[in-house]
């Protein structure tokens, strides 16, 4: 299988009045061409961070400390900012949660995503850049698209919103498209249309995408591969169906029984995960998770466990996987 | 009868209408003609897009809105008239958990002053001592501690911040609870624990809920009814599991195909039409039935008859044409 992008023990920190936040610690992982890689986590898990770390979109406070992040075999980090630039809304786009603040208010739609096309293919002329922008609306099923050129942003709801961020994503044809909760603020059937919308423009266009959500129900529907994360960290990562079907980390089983199903027995209550998540300005010096863990050990508290292979291109992080693991009340012992 | 339902029903709405007058002589139909009752102790869910008025439903309801017309009956008595200072007494058998934790708890206030607040109003405290020790205890059942009390509101994650509006929405005594989004903001590990919570208060105080959320799944976990609202409009209502195993209105329908199944093989297989197009302006709602723009169903007396909200089998409300035909 041919990766597109391939994030190797990455380390991205954040300098606050408070000390250093250490968003992501040692984050490894690849998105592989054509196909869908799940990240998924609650906030303060990492996961946008990560994302943001590949476009390097970190601000004045935020720094890649280590690691290698290679689009397509070329090392992103060591480009300097013009590099970059040609990199982002060119090979490597984006498309943000909220379609309210990330589009510009006074300038019309056209223009706005025109505006992409002019940064990344300047030979085109105007005429040129607009009969591509039309073409664009049409593909992300804005209907009208001619009359919509001169539109601005508060003629639309949100929905349309976000499909003109998404025509502004594909117009210079990534190879890889990171989608940071793009439907979190919509509504659910709104959701269902932009889902429909990625999933038929993936196999259209053959693109690879890095879908980053919180919720499980998303990446169910979208993902080919999930990598959960917490605490700056991958807990796990697996294919859709493996994970779904036979979760190997804690905190996977306790999100999976933290959410309502509509086959859920009314009668039984939910099983939240306690606690909440670390401060990661003092990350713990062992798991993550274990402060919340129901199964934690002595060893969870000290040391950080080292990624086990569960099984086919699958791996977690966690001291019940140890061959020296305990066998009872061990929830993975008899799955080895 | 009359009596007999105005003792077990907790809430009644009848043909509640809000209009909001907007510039150019026009009103947005946040509210239209709705109405619907809750059961002592139990729960109702509110679901529909943004924009279809379940929150202004809600906020009508509790009288932070004055209706345009229609009746709220609380606890036997007739509140939509009442003025502010005649509703005060009342005020105390209803309070509102909000979505937004940060915008509804006062940056400037410690959370002993916030959750204490309610008690002020109402001049229940007779003493400094008695009033911290009632805030200590409210805390004390929703998680928190004493040392929380002298905290301010962002000292506290989301989840936290949330127990601090339950603790100050509950400190009351209150009989019904308007809870507008209380986890849509969360976490997805923490709205379990904010959901059992509001489970376990309902069960040891018999509270009554009129609970709001987009997040379809976590309605029918703790509803006993569900209503679905669209452009102002109560379309659909019945009891929980009936709603879900059969929904009638077109509208439900796709709402339901939506949701994402939290199973990939089951959401592999899913071949659902979902709902197409956005919600129309309240501004200039569609006229008869307002879905009929997007309804996959319309005929032409869509377009002109208002469907009534018609009980279509024992319990289950609808409003469409082809449903109130059969």
């Amino acid at each position: 299988m041919e990766t597109i992008l391939q994030v190797r023990d990455l380390h991205t920190s954040f300098l606050t009045s408070n000390g250093e936040v250490q968003a992501v610690r040692g984050v490894s992982f690849d998105v592989e061409k054509g196909k869908t890689l799940g990240i998924v986590g609650e906030s303060g898990s990492g996961k946008s961070v990560t994302s943001l770390s590949i476009l390097q979109l970190l601000g004045s406070t935020g720094r890649i400390n280590s690691g290698s992040i290679k689009l397509d075999g070329e090392e992103l980090t060591t480009k300097n900012k013009k590099e970059m630039r040609r990199i982002r809304g060119g090979r490597i786009a984006m498309i943000f949660q909220d379609p309210m603040t990330s589009l510009n208010p006074l300038i019309p739609l056209g223009d706005q995503v025109g505006e992409m096309l002019w940064e990344h293919k300047k030979e085109m002329s105007k005429a040129e850049r607009d009969a591509k922008v039309v073409e664009l609306f049409r593909m992300v099923r804005i209907p009208e698209p001619e009359k919509r050129l001169k539109s601005y942003p508060h003629e639309f709801s949100g929905g349309m919103r976000q499909r003109v961020m998404i025509a502004m994503a594909l117009a210079c044809r990534p190879e890889l498209l990171i989608a940071d909760e793009p439907t979190t603020a919509l509504d659910v059937s709104i959701q269902d249309q932009i889902l429909k919308l990625m999933r038929s423009l993936q196999q259209e266009m053959g693109m690879s995408i890095m879908f980053i959500t919180h919720d499980l129900g998303v990446v169910a529907e979208l993902a080919d591969r999930v990598a959960v994360m917490y605490g700056g960290l991958i807990m796990e990562e697996a294919d859709i169906f493996d994970i779904f079907k036979d979760p190997r980390h804690p905190y996977t089983l306790g999100l999976l029984a933290s959410i309502p199903d509509m086959n859920q027995d009314k009668s039984k209550k939910l099983q939240p995960i306690p606690g909440s998540p670390p401060d990661m300005i003092r990350p713990p010096k062992g798991c993550p998770f274990a402060p919340r863990c129901p199964y934690a050990m002595r060893i969870c508290a000290d040391e950080l466990p080292p990624y086990v292979s569960t099984g086919e291109n699958r791996r977690s992080m966690c001291w019940l996987l140890d061959p020296e693991a305990p066998e009872t009340g061990n929830p993975f012992r008899n799955k080895k | 009868m009359a009596d007999s339902s105005s003792s077990q029903n907790l809430l009644e709405v009848k043909n509640l209408t809000k209009h909001f007058p907007v510039s150019g002589g026009k009103v947005v139909h946040a509210v239209d003609n709705v109405s619907f009752s809750i059961t002592r102790g139990k729960t109702l869910g509110l679901v529909g897009e943004s924009g279809c008025g379940k929150s202004s439903c809600a906020r009508t309801v509790i009288r932070i809105y004055d209706p345009t017309s229609g009746s709220i009956i609380l606890d036997g008595e007739d509140i939509t008239k009442l003025s502010q200072k005649q509703l005060l007494p009342h005020r105390r058998k209803m309070q509102m958990i909000f979505q937004d934790t940060y915008a509804s708890l006062n940056a400037r206030m410690t959370v002993q002053d916030i959750v204490a607040e309610p008690l002020r109003a109402h001049h229940i405290c007779k003493s400094k001592a008695e009033e911290r020790e009632m805030v200590a205890d409210m805390l004390c059942r929703v998680g928190l501690n004493q040392e929380h009390a002298g905290r301010y509101a962002h000292e506290f994650s989301g989840g936290q911040r949330q127990r601090v509006g339950i603790a100050r929405a509950l400190i009351l005594q209150p009989m019904l609870v308007i809870c507008d989004e209380p986890i849509s903001a969360l976490d997805v590990s923490i709205q379990a624990q904010v959901v059992n919570m509001l489970r376990t208060f309902q069960e040891e105080q018999g509270l009554t809920y009129l609970f709001i959320a987009h997040d379809l799944s976590m309605v029918r976990y703790v509803s006993d009814d569900v209503g679905v609202m669209y452009l102002g409009q109560l379309v659909e209502k019945c009891e929980t599991d009936e709603i879900y195993a059969h929904p009638l209105h077109p509208y439900t329908q796709g709402l339901l195909s939506s949701v994402p199944i939290p199973n990939p093989e089951l959401a592999r297989q899913k071949q659902t039409a979902g709902i197409a197009g956005d919600i129309p302006s309240p501004i200039a709602p569609p006229k008869g039935c307002r879905f009929h723009t997007r309804c996959p169903y319309a005929e032409s007396r869509c377009s002109e008859e208002t469907p009534a909200f018609r009980e279509a089998s024992p319990g289950h409300f609808v409003a469409c044409h082809r449903i109130n035909e059969e």
